[in-house]
Order: C-alpha cells, then sequence, then structure tokens
C-alpha cells in the first residue's frame, strides 16, 4: 500500500535550493576575483599537477579583466548567502531538526560502512534515521564550512577592522588560502551531491522539492503479544 | 449536484502535492532565472564620481561599504606592523599612471589648496624637516597580492597640525593628483587622518626613486594599494567625494581594508 512519508520541511526545501544559485554565483565572481591574483596550483616535489587556473578554462568562462565586476557581484551575493544560511541553521537548531543532521558518537565509524555499502564493497547499509552517518557527516561539514566562508571572506575583506580574524585564520595569506580551499570543497560536494542524488532516484529527489516521498507499507500483521509494556513501534 | 466532501486518496494527494510543489518550484526557478538575468544586463551607472559598475551594483556596493564602515572602522584599529628587517628589499612596482619618469625634488613643490582659496607651496626639505614617522607593514593591492614594506614619511595627521589645516579637517574628503593630472584619488577624512597615514618620501633607506612616486606619495594603511597615490602634486579638501580613479573604472570608491 501506498503511503505518504514525510521528509523534508519546507524551510529546508526552500533554503537548499535558494542556496544553489547563490554559491554558483559566489563561486563564479570569486573566479573573477582570484583571476587578478591567480597564484595558486598544487606543486609536490617540483611538479605542478593542477594549477589554479589553466588559460583554457579561463577562455572558455570569459573570466579575465574583470575584477572590479567580480568584486561587486561577491560583495552584494555574500549577504544572501550568509542570510540563508544564518536562517537554515537557526531553523534547524529550533526546530529541533539538528537531531537528524549532526553526527552522533556511532556516525563516524558507520559513515564508513556506509561508504562500503555505497561502493558495493558491502551488501548492507547500517540502519539509519532520516540522514545516514555519511549524510549526518557531509550535510553538517557543509555548514561548517558555509561558516568558514564567512569568517576567512571577512577577514580578506576587511584585513584591518576584522584583524583578529584574519589572525584567527592564521594571517591574510592563510585566510585566502583556506578561502580557496573551501570553495574547492563545495565543488567537490556538489559532485558527490548530484551522483548521489541520482542514483537515489526520482522519490528522493522529489522529497527535497515537494516534502514526501512514497512508501510501500506492508499492511501490518496482528501480532499477538503477551507483554502489554512494549506496544511502541 | 452537492457531494458531501470526500477524503481524497493517496494517489491524488500525491498527485496534488506534486502538482503545487513544482509549480512553485517552477515559478521560483524562472523568477531567480529572471533576476539573475535582470541583474546581469542591468545598465552602467551614469559616469559621475563612480562609473563603470552596473547601477544596482554600484547601489549594494556603496551600502555596504557604509555598513562596514559604521560597523567597524575606527581610528584605533591600527594596522599590523612587522619588524623592519622583514620588509621587502625590492618593492613590487606595479603601475605608474601619472607618475613615469623621474621628478627630482628639486623640480617639484606640493600644492596643498586650502578652504580659504590660498594655496601653499610646499618643498620636500620643508616636509622632511617635520617629525618623521616609520612603518613596516603589508601592502595590499586590490588584485590579492600583498608585501611587507617599510615606509617613512610625515603623519598626515601631524601635516594637517603643523600646516594648521583644522577648518579643513572638518572637511569630509582629501582629494590628490599627480602633477599631470592622470591619476587622481579621494580619501574619506577618518582614513586620512588615521595615524598610519604617511605623506612617504623614502622607502627602505632611499628616498622614492621614478618608480615609487619620486618625490612624495601617500601610504595609507588602512586602503588597498589603487588609493596610495604615487607622486602626489596636488592635495585638496571637499565635502563631497573628490574623483578617483579606479572609481571610474567599476570599483568601490571606499576601497577600504
Amino acid at each position: 500500500m501506498k503511503v505518504i512519508k514525510e521528509k523534508h520541511p519546507l524551510v529546508m526545501r526552500w533554503t537548499h535550493w535558494v542556496n544553489f544559485p547563490i554559491l554558483a554565483i559566489m563561486i563564479w565572481s570569486g573566479m573573477l576575483i582570484y583571476w587578478a591574483n591567480d597564484e595558486y596550483s598544487i606543486t609536490l616535489f617540483g611538479h605542478t599537477y593542477v594549477r589554479f587556473f589553466p588559460d583554457w578554462y579561463y577562455q572558455w568562462l570569459h573570466i579575465p579583466q574583470r575584477l572590479a565586476e567580480g568584486m561587486a557581484f561577491h560583495f552584494l551575493f555574500m549577504w544572501f548567502f550568509a542570510l540563508n544560511g544564518f536562517f537554515y541553521v537557526l531553523y534547524t537548531i529550533i526546530s529541533g531538526e539538528w537531531r537528524q543532521l549532526v553526527p552522533n558518537r556511532h556516525s563516524f565509524k558507520e559513515a564508513w560502512l556506509v561508504l562500503l555499502h555505497d561502493l558495493h564493497i558491502r551488501k548492507t547499509a547500517p540502519p539509519q534515521d532520516k540522514y545516514n552517518a555519511a549524510q549526518r557527516i557531509a550535510y553538517t561539514a557543509i555548514i561548517i564550512m558555509g561558516v568558514g566562508s564567512l569568517i576567512t571572506g571577512l577577514a580578506i575583506y576587511k584585513p584591518v577592522q576584522f584583524n583578529w580574524l584574519c589572525w584567527l585564520c592564521g594571517g591574510y595569506h592563510l585566510a585566502r588560502i583556506w578561502h580557496f580551499v573551501l570553495t574547492i570543497g563545495y565543488v567537490l560536494f556538489f559532485l558527490v551531491h548530484v551522483v548521489q542524488v541520482i542514483l537515489a532516484g526520482w522519490n528522493n529527489f522529489r522529497s527535497v522539492i515537494s516534502g514526501f516521498e512514497v512508501v510501500n507499507e506492508q499492511p501490518q500483521p496482528v501480532v499477538e503479544n503477551n507483554s502489554n509494556e512494549d506496544e511502541k513501534v | 449536484m452537492k457531494k458531501s466532501k470526500t477524503e481524497l486518496t493517496t494517489e491524488q494527494k500525491i498527485k496534488r502535492r506534486n502538482f503545487i510543489s513544482f509549480t512553485i518550484f517552477g515559478a521560483y526557478a524562472a523568477a531567480a532565472y529572471g533576476g539573475w538575468r535582470w541583474l546581469y544586463k542591468s545598465p552602467d551607472e551614469t559616469p559621475g564620481i563612480t562609473a563603470g559598475a552596473h547601477q544596482p551594483l554600484r547601489k549594494a556596493l556603496n551600502k555596504t561599504e557604509l555598513f562596514f564602515r559604521r560597523l567597524t572602522f575606527n581610528e584605533n584599529h591600527l594596522v599590523k606592523t612587522y619588524p623592519r628587517e622583514m620588509a621587502a628589499k625590492k618593492i613590487r612596482h606595479n603601475s605608474d599612471i601619472g607618475s613615469e619618469g623621474k621628478l627630482p625634488p628639486e623640480n617639484w613643490k606640493l600644492q596643498v589648496k586650502k578652504a580659504n582659496g590660498e594655496t601653499l607651496q610646499i618643498t620636500l626639505d620643508e616636509l622632511m624637516k617635520l617629525p618623521k614617522t616609520e612603518i613596516t607593514y603589508d601592502f595590499k593591492c586590490v588584485e590579492g597580492w600583498d608585501q611587507i614594506s617599510h615606509w617613512e614619511g610625515v603623519s598626515f595627521r601631524d601635516f594637517m597640525k603643523h600646516y594648521q589645516l583644522d577648518a579643513e579637517a572638518n572637511m569630509g574628503y582629501v582629494g590628490l593628483e599627480t602633477p599631470d593630472k592622470q591619476y587622481y584619488v579621494g580619501i574619506d577624512m577618518p582614513s586620512a587622518i588615521h595615524p598610519q597615514t604617511l605623506l612617504a618620501y623614502q622607502m627602505n633607506d632611499e628616498l622614492l626613486n621614478g618608480n615609487h612616486g619620486q618625490p612624495l606619495r601617500l601610504i595609507i594603511p588602512v586602503k588597498y594599494g589603487i588609493k596610495n597615490l604615487k607622486r602626489i602634486g596636488t592635495i585638496t579638501f571637499s565635502n563631497s567625494r573628490p574623483r578617483d580613479y579606479w572609481a571610474e573604472q567599476g570599483y568601490d570608491y571606499y576601497s577600504g581594508l
């Protein structure tokens, strides 16, 4: 029998879909800014593996010579990014949703089992609530990363007035590096996230728009039960 | 025919809720896309003191800067200083618009236009007799690079005091221009009289050379490098924003750190 099972609250769905284009704009405008001093690369033992970013990439996305424009966009959309994130966190705390989200003491061990299961190495996944252990870690980490982007961003934006933030980030250089690394983190998160959503299928995807999932529930057989105390299912 | 309300079947409920949610979602996506196109295609501001930015973005920049200025700017917030040994020996040179080539001090006088219409003509020797202030700090460029460098000169505060520019200190802005008027900046008064703002004539142990704004330049650590005008020709005071080279090219007018 088909049954509607409520899954995602309205606020979670809205903040999720509001965040998506805002983060995209922040990443894009951030690249316009980064281009003006694009000094980062992954270099090990004198060999450069990745240069952020190759010329073809800049040309492809029309990034060069747009520093002022990038700053103007970045310093407008930072407000929406921060407010939307703040609202989500506030809601999560007040509604008690955080209990479903924040990793508990089993999560780190279980996340490993989830990973093995997702990679088809292990047949069973540990039992879960709304989110599995890997999701708990990922969705909490992404919020911490968001806070990190705000802090490192403020440290680079006003390094004199917020000199204590700059100090907290390990100085101006490190703040800029963290800010950049966090952004790479969002991109990686996004890639895994999209693959997982595709694999999870329509029912799961719909729940982030409609709020519910459809589950097939077996009609409950009436079971004779001698003990009346354990009636909670 | 009146029919009493019947319970929707689960199937109907699913359809109904899907329809409502996806319609709203579609409308939201369209509105977001439309809003973005509107902003992206919005016309540039009318060129004036600032220019080159999309009109709504310029408004946002100004508002945001004002917000942060009111929230955070405090002349007690000093820029971090470093031991002198940490200063770069070779100071990075990015641009010399308005300060190309050489201008020996003997061929130069600083013109200070006072509020009463009088113009002071000040030689470098006179400035060098005033109390000297030194600073070793991390110079920050709007492009994203920075460099620890050492500068010596007269603090703008001392300069204002010495020349009794009291009426001027009550005005809103200081305007600085190169002798050829090719480069120009506007600085809000609180930043100008910040204790670490210098009229610098020396970097490391040498008088400024051609590349770095010979003979006198502005060193204003609470601003990005674009505001640190090289080769000061004239100084003016006003209550409205003086013209500013990079603010005319889409950058924020305030550009404070």
